[in-house]
């Protein structure tokens, strides 16, 4: 229990880059040892999360299982991992998530063919993923946050869709561009702070001093690199066609992993770090959120293509997570965590979902389906669940976080001027109607109805077994959080008191 | 003997060095008159060396590192000569254009 | 039994789970556990509605924390909340819940998705006592949303037909627009109140604890809900296209599950609408202008469930005008009465259609004979809506008229309003009952008798007929006048109330009798022609026949206009311009969406972006022509350079 608590949370990130140097040394023909280690090494990680839930202390504020060691001492760069309850939530989503994809890999991989290369860099991906989540250091969360731009841009790449390339170069380039700003952030932390640091926990202590016009500054800088990552509008472009071009675990990671890393920038460095630049740049991040929500809602409706409907509704549910935040108020911050855990199970089954439609329709095209729970009524029925699920019914895990990100809007931190946060409140709740809107209508436009002509006579095959295995997690914690809203708010509730307090509120 | 005579020395060899690299179009020429111009450095480190009385023999240190690259360079610069004959049959520098846009 | 009441919505929500699971493995589909669940619910619901009426001055209360999202007082519990109005909705929701899934066995017999039916009508229904037994506004919102998410699929059951799905589309988004207002509107209470708790909400409110023009705005904003779910002026829209669906599910969505939750949440929520004078006018000014509208639009229909459904938003307007004019009890025993005797047509009407394959009345006629079980509830069920004394719609439609005419008198011009609507709507129902039974059972046959064999339906779906006809009739007696009204001591907000007036009751009566017997002059007398004389209302008949020139002067000063053009224009109003209004903001929506993402999204922000690589791309290959791949030519500038900075250094010493 003790080396747990010291080395756990190291364990569960790094197991998966031992995987991937294994299966990097496993000759291309041993698919089914290749498979096995990724089954091996993501489930493991699995185990040591699950393990962890029994030493970490949920009643209590602030970093548990921390673990701080000498690491650069020339730039004063230390190896300082731990979590909170902000990030223990988004530490399990992401361990679960790839296990579930290795299991869909075990079966589904794209083409090309080589799981060897596949396989290896989700591996990758998952430490970078995990590490984001509990470095406490800048330059080790900078560290990770790059690692995960280089396998997911072969992802998307090499085995995405017909504009692969275009889409791979796009997301990397616009990430880049977002991350040389949050490092340039960073530096100036660094230098302005004294002593010298890159404690997170430590100019969490220092930061609120600084001088407004200084913390603006470097709270602009930051929030330009993790808004792209949200993504916030206007710097959403990239994930419609990263989402629509990566192959469907891509799309999955993506969409239920690596948006939440912008938020948790937000909520872990930006905010806690400059509590003034905060309150100042709330009215906008409101304002930019209920645009995303209203904006990505009307594109919807424009769409014909499935995953890129999808990759648009995320912009939306990102919206809210980012209302929550901009409130600044300890529901606002609770709804927006609870809003990254739901979005990241809602959204990457429906991923999951698209790419099986894909699978067996060979065309994502909205018009060409139909009557799709007339042929393949499990399919069908989990499509609906999961885009009710989505829209935000309450009972299921969609609602919370929007419901509470509105409902602190209504009385937004004091500082912040209530007015134009009811202003957001109601923009968002014509966005709920709009979001009811389009994803009904998808339902409708693919499940509904009779089964179109092109498709009578073919053989398409209902949801498999090993389909239902990788999605059952997911479809239960759909249910689960909705029912009981308190698995999430109890371990989030405390820290997100202490983050609050932080900003007077 | 006058300092100037050596540096003339040295900097007449470090011409000829430059006029072979930049005019002759043999690489195996191209590579000797690098040796040319290395050496020509190491005339004046021996030279300076001895003219400041240093103790601690930097200059011909220097010099004997000089010597021990400038083996290991045209080592490696030679096999690349020879690779580029065997699969080119020529050494001419203007035809191994290889890096251009 | 008060303490288990908690299971009463838990039975049906554990049916649906076991339905979804494990229904296509049953015996009989699934049907047996959807109505095993209901009937437990029913057990329990009769147990805790005695317990309630011999405690009616005690609201049982119990609640347990759900999950917190803040500290301080920022929790969401799940409770229950039973007082006389949760009682009496437990037990019109589950007994009309069970009758209807007991027709459906039989009416859905042969149905493609019979499992999933039985599977969503437990959801529904679920989700409508939860919305009831709650003691707060989350869990209450829940049951709302569960109930709007369940009539979606049950409207939209044969969705194989685009017109089907479309209804369950209209319905669902049309109520969302005002369950987003329900939702602020909780905000602005919890804001207001610092609790979610319903009980808490009213004693803060009772005190004193909110500003005027707070609580007007949440009146208001709760009301939107309101009008949503109970299809209102302006969001009625839905609800007649919402007859895409089975009828059995028609019945329950009319009677007891779906639109009476609007009514439900103000009557919940009384004590703040109460509390402010100007949300309280609104309710019934919306609630008057929709029982006329709706009343007018029934007369005109040619579709049986259309009628029906047009007859609900008028009835519906009734309760929600009466919770406006403050006769509370009144309003809740509307509910009561009437979840009998539309749940009664309703599914007459389907027996109707189960026989002649059409919803149309153009195709029906003369099924009396055929069909006398049916036939006879049904026309007890229509004179109990016309409120023909003594049946059930009789006692609670005069109550409202009591009570609206009792504000009126107290000074209120909103109360006049309503009184006079109300007793409008009173004479226009009477008379499109009239005509819709007499255009359905009597006359000439109009269906194919070639193809068309009407036959009285089986055993399960008339033996649900005839207990609804028994409610039709005496369910009404629990509110009789002075001291023998029961109800009114079970369910009340503050004082009992009393009112009963001689006079206007005989004048309500009359009201309604000239209604039917406008109807019937029309549309059996005249424009259908068969043998009168040995029909049991032959002397209305011949009175008819003495008084002849009234007929003409209804007929053309009134009757013609009214039931012509007038209830047109307001089916075209209601079509053309209410819901083309909903329509085109769909159409427009998608365009706009459409070109935002093609020529904002696409060319401007993408552009930009598409534009700032090109510009890095463009500078490379300008300057890509240096690198000739020319050694020489490199260690030329290479020299080149360090000649410069040497000659450099050299001139600056």
């Amino acid at each position: 229990m003790d080396f747990l608590a010291h080395w756990g949370l190291t364990l569960s990130v790094f197991l998966p880059i031992v995987g991937a140097a294994l299966i990097a040394f496993t000759p291309k023909e041993q698919e089914k040892t290749i498979k096995f280690l990724s089954l091996a090494f993501t489930f493991l990680p699995l185990v040591v999360g699950v393990l962890l839930l029994r030493v970490y202390h949920i009643g209590m504020t602030g970093m548990q299982l921390e673990t701080n060691r000498s690491w650069i001492p020339s730039i004063g760069a230390r190896y300082h991992v731990g979590i909170d309850g902000i990030s223990l939530p988004l530490l399990e989503l992401t361990l679960l998530v790839t296990f579930l994809c290795a299991i869909y890999s075990l079966k589904w991989l794209p083409e090309p063919h080589n799981p060897k290369g596949f396989l290896a860099l989700m591996l990758l991906l998952e430490t970078g993923m995990a590490g984001t989540f509990i470095a406490l250091d800048l330059v080790l969360f900078f560290i990770f946050w790059e690692l995960v731009l280089v396998p997911m841009y072969f992802m998307i790449g090499l085995w995405g869709g017909p504009r692969r390339e275009y889409a791979a170069i796009k997301f990397f380039l616009y990430t880049l561009f977002g991350s040389v700003f949050m490092l340039l952030g960073f530096l100036a932390l660094y230098f302005r702070a004294s002593p010298h640091t890159f404690d997170v926990l430590q100019l969490q202590r220092i930061g609120p001093s600084l001088p407004s016009g200084i913390q603006n500054l470097i709270f602009l800088g930051m929030g330009i690199g993790f808004a792209i990552k949200v993504p916030m509008w206007p710097f959403h472009t990239w994930l419609p066609d990263a989402h629509t071009e990566a192959p469907t675990v891509g799309s999955v990671l993506l969409a239920a992993i690596l948006l939440k890393m912008g938020t948790y920038g937000f909520l872990r460095i930006s905010i806690p770090i400059m509590p003034h630049a905060a309150r100042t740049y709330a009215p906008l991040i409101g304002a930019l959120a209920v645009i995303a929500i209203v904006y990505a809602a009307l594109n919807c409706l424009a769409q014909t293509d499935l995953k890129r409907l999808i990759a648009f509704s995320s912009v939306g549910h990102m919206g809210f997570v980012m209302l929550g935040i901009a409130t600044l108020t300890q529901i606002g911050v609770n709804a927006a965590v609870f809003g990254m855990v739901a979005h990241g199970v809602i959204t990457g089954m429906l991923f999951f979902i698209a790419g099986s439609i894909h699978e067996r329709y060979h065309t994502r095209e909205i018009p060409q389906l139909g009557g799709m729970a007339l042929r393949l009524p499990i399919l069908g029925g989990l499509l609906a669940f999961t885009a009710i699920a989505s829209l935000g019914l309450p009972g299921l895990a969609g609602f919370w976080g929007e419901v509470l990100a509105l409902l602190s809007s209504y009385n937004p931190l004091s500082a912040l001027s209530s007015h134009t946060f009811r202003v957001y409140m109601v923009a968002g709740g014509i966005g709920t109607v709009l979001t009811a809107g389009y994803l009904l209508w998808m339902i409708q436009r693919v499940n509904l109805g009779k089964v179109p002509a092109q498709w009578e006579g073919k053989k398409l095959v209902d949801v498999q077994p090993l389909e239902m295995v990788a999605w059952a997690p997911l479809l239960l914690l759909t249910l689960g959080l909705g029912l009981f809203p308190r698995l999430i708010f109890d371990v989030t509730t405390h820290s997100v008191i202490g983050l609050t307090k932080l900003l007077g509120g | 003997m006058p300092v100037a005579w050596v540096l003339i020395l040295s900097s007449f060899l470090f011409s000829v060095g430059i006029y072979g690299v930049l005019a002759r179009r043999n690489a195996v020429l191209v590579l000797m008159s690098i040796e040319l111009m290395l050496n020509a450095a190491n005339i004046n480190f021996v030279v300076f060396n001895l003219l400041l009385h240093s103790i601690s023999y930097i200059g011909q240190v220097f010099a004997l590192f000089i010597i021990t690259i400038a083996a290991a360079e045209l080592g490696v610069g030679l096999a690349i000569v020879i690779l580029i004959f065997r699969n080119r049959s020529t050494v001419s520098i203007d035809e191994v254009s290889l890096m251009k846009w | 039994m008060r303490s288990v009441a908690w299971l009463i919505p838990v039975f049906p929500l554990l049916a649906f789970f076991l339905i979804v699971f494990f229904g296509k493995r049953m015996p009989r589909k699934g049907h047996e556990i959807g109505i095993l669940a209901i009937a437990a619910s029913l057990v329990v619901a009769l147990g805790v509605f005695f317990q309630q009426i011999a405690h009616s001055d005690q609201v049982y209360e119990r609640s347990v924390t759900w999950f917190r999202f803040g500290d301080g007082g920022r929790f969401v519990e799940l409770g229950m909340h039973i007082d006389g109005l949760a009682a009496v909705m437990f037990v019109v929701v589950c007994t009309v819940s069970l009758l209807v899934q007991i027709y459906s066995t039989e009416y859905m017999r042969d149905d493609v998705r019979y499992t999933w039916y039985y599977a969503c009508l437990s959801l529904f229904t679920g989700s409508m006592l939860n919305l009831v037994i709650a003691n707060n506004l989350i869990q209450m919102l829940i049951g709302w949303e569960g109930v709007g998410v369940a009539s979606y699929l049950l409207i939209g059951h044969w969705f194989e037909e685009r017109a089907n799905s479309n209804a369950g589309l209209k319905a669902f988004i049309t109520t969302r627009i005002g369950d987003v207002g329900f939702m602020f509107g909780i905000f602005v209470l919890f804001w207001a109140a610092g609790s979610f708790n319903i009980a808490h909400i009213t004693s803060v409110v009772a005190s004193g604890g909110v500003a005027r023009g707070t609580l007007t705005w949440a009146a208001i904003l709760l009301f939107c809900g309101a009008i949503g779910k109970s299809a209102q002026v302006p969001l009625q829209v839905w609800l007649p296209d919402a007859m895409a669906g089975p009828t059995p599910v028609s019945a329950l969505i009319h009677a007891a599950t779906m639109v009476v939750a609007g009514v439900y949440l103000v009557a919940r929520m009384y004590g703040v609408f109460h509390a402010s004078p100007a949300a309280l006018n609104e309710v019934a000014i919306i609630g008057a202008i929709t029982m006329v509208m709706a009343a007018g639009l029934a007369l005109v229909q040619d579709d049986i469930k259309k009628v029906l459904a047009y007859s609900t938003i008028s009835q519906l307007a009734y309760m929600v005008a009466a919770l406006g004019v403050g006769a509370y009890t009144a309003s809740v025993f509307h509910i009561w009465t009437h979840a009998w005797f539309k749940a009664l047509l309703f599914l007459g009407a389907g027996s109707v259609a189960h026989a002649v394959h059409s919803f149309s009345m153009n195709d029906m006629g003369g099924l009396r004979k055929q069909m006398p079980t049916t036939f006879k509830t049904y026309v007890i069920g229509s004179l109990a809506l016309a409120g023909i004394f003594p049946l059930a719609g009789f006692w609670s439609k005069d109550d409202i008229i009591n009570g609206a005419y009792h504000s009126a008198r107290a000074g209120s011009s909103v109360g006049w309003f309503v009184f006079l609507a109300a007793l409008l709507t009173a004479f226009l129902t009477a008379a499109y009952v009239a005509r819709m039974v007499a255009l359905t059972f009597y006359g000439k046959p109009r269906y194919d008798p070639e193809h068309v064999h009407p036959h009285e339906s089986p055993k399960a779906m008339t033996i649900p007929l005839v207990f609804l006809a028994f409610m039709a009739i005496f369910s009404g007696f629990l509110g009789l006048p002075g001291k023998l009204n029961l109800f009114a001591g079970w369910v009340r907000f503050g004082d009992v109330e009393h009112s009963f007036n001689l006079a206007l009751d005989a004048f309500s009566t009359v009201l309604a009798l000239s209604g039917l017997y406008l109807g019937w002059t029309i549309f059996k007398l005249h424009r259908v022609n068969i043998d009168l004389a040995k029909s049991p209302l032959a002397w209305f008949y011949k009175l008819l026949q003495r008084r002849y020139y009234f007929d003409d002067l209804y007929f053309n000063g009134i009757v013609h206009p009214v039931a012509g053009p007038i209830a047109r224009a307001a089916y075209w109003t209601n079509q053309k311009i209410l819901d083309a209004v909903i329509n085109f903001a769909g159409t427009a929506t998608v365009a706009l969406g459409r070109f935002v993402y093609r020529d904002i999204d696409q060319q401007i922000i993408d552009g930009g972006v598409n534009g700032l690589a090109q510009g890095a791309g463009a500078a490379g290959n300008g300057l890509k022509f240096w690198q000739t791949g020319n050694v020489q030519i490199y260690a030329a500038g290479l020299f080149v350079g360090i000649a410069v900075f040497v000659g450099v250094f050299l001139i600056r010493g």
